[in-house]
């Protein structure tokens, strides 16, 4: 068999990135952490003041407080987008994909697939929820979720088949697949989960249990 | 019998099939499978337990490869 090494065929697409480990992904949740709160403290610190020194400055301080609470929300949002159902439905063709994908996944994966629109995958970095233009990770203990904007492509596939692709990618290699994909947002699962739509957020509370799973079971006993 | 798929807007197309024996049907699975290559598909090998394994020329005792197309960051 003429295999090659598991390097995954579109790193030639990002040769300046460093391959994602598990240190690139705590240094990026610590930066994630640094910049929420850099913009939650210092605004409503600055309403605050400002209130203190002067109450006629309510308006002021008002728009402060509003800017300390949208901004964290809006990169929670991004997070949660790139799991967003995105491209045609392909409805005639789903169900055939639907099986197809069925057929890699176990059975427990299958089921939440099919109850959330997402694949749930347990890999050496924690457990990923794969949803058709992109993916979640929760390393080990689920109280951080990294979000990866990722896709297939070929737009016109049905949404299984998409999930499908990603799967095989991740797969094959996936701290390869990591690097292709775009890191989107770095943050505290509940952040992610409001902005999920609902019927996916079983998704990602079944990932999140999987992850703390992970967590207590000895390191060697892991897949 | 192994079997040489192809993700695609139909869900999935299955072109071609072989045994080990049949020396033939996977002569026609190779060329099949280096036509695709050059569309620009990946081959992939899924071994199952979460592993899966890129493939550039076709295994004659695969039971299954799938061809898909590349990934790119959104």
């Amino acid at each position: 068999m003429a295999a090659e090494a598991p390097a995954l065929a579109e790193l030639g697409q990002v040769p300046w990135r460093r391959r994602t480990d598990e240190l690139y992904l705590r240094r990026q949740a610590r930066t994630w952490s640094l910049w929420t709160v850099l913009y939650a403290v210092p605004f409503p610190s600055a309403a605050v003041l400002l209130l203190a020194l002067e109450p006629l400055t309510a308006p002021v301080a008002i728009a402060c407080l509003a800017h300390g609470w949208v901004i964290p929300e809006l990169y929670a949002y991004r997070g949660a987008s790139v799991l967003r159902p995105k491209g045609p439905r392909n409805e005639r063709s789903e169900a055939a994909a639907q099986g197809f994908l069925g057929d890699l996944l176990g059975h427990e994966a299958r089921e939440l697939h099919r109850e959330t629109g997402l694949a749930l995958e347990r890999s050496g970095m924690g457990v990923w929820l794969i949803g058709e233009a992109g993916a979640l990770l929760l390393p080990p203990g689920g109280r951080r979720v990294h979000c990866f904007c990722v896709r297939t492509t070929d737009s016109e596939l049905p949404p299984s088949d998409r999930i499908a692709h990603l799967l095989l990618a991740l797969r094959t290699d996936e701290g390869g697949f990591a690097t292709v994909a775009n890191h989107a947002f770095c943050g505290a699962p509940w952040r992610v989960r409001r902005r999920l739509p609902v019927a996916m957020r079983p998704g990602l509370d079944a990932a999140r249990a999987a992850a703390r799973a992970v967590c207590r079971t000895p390191v060697h006993t892991r897949r | 019998m192994s079997r040489l798929i192809r993700m695609d807007a139909t869900g999935h197309s299955t072109l071609a099939e072989w045994t080990t024996e049949d020396d033939p049907a996977f002569d026609a699975a190779v060329r099949e499978f280096r036509a695709q290559l050059d569309l620009g598909y990946i081959g992939v090998l899924d071994q199952g337990k979460g592993k899966a394994e890129q493939v550039r020329e076709l295994p004659r005792d695969a039971g299954l490869v799938i061809m898909r197309r590349p990934i790119a960051g959104g």
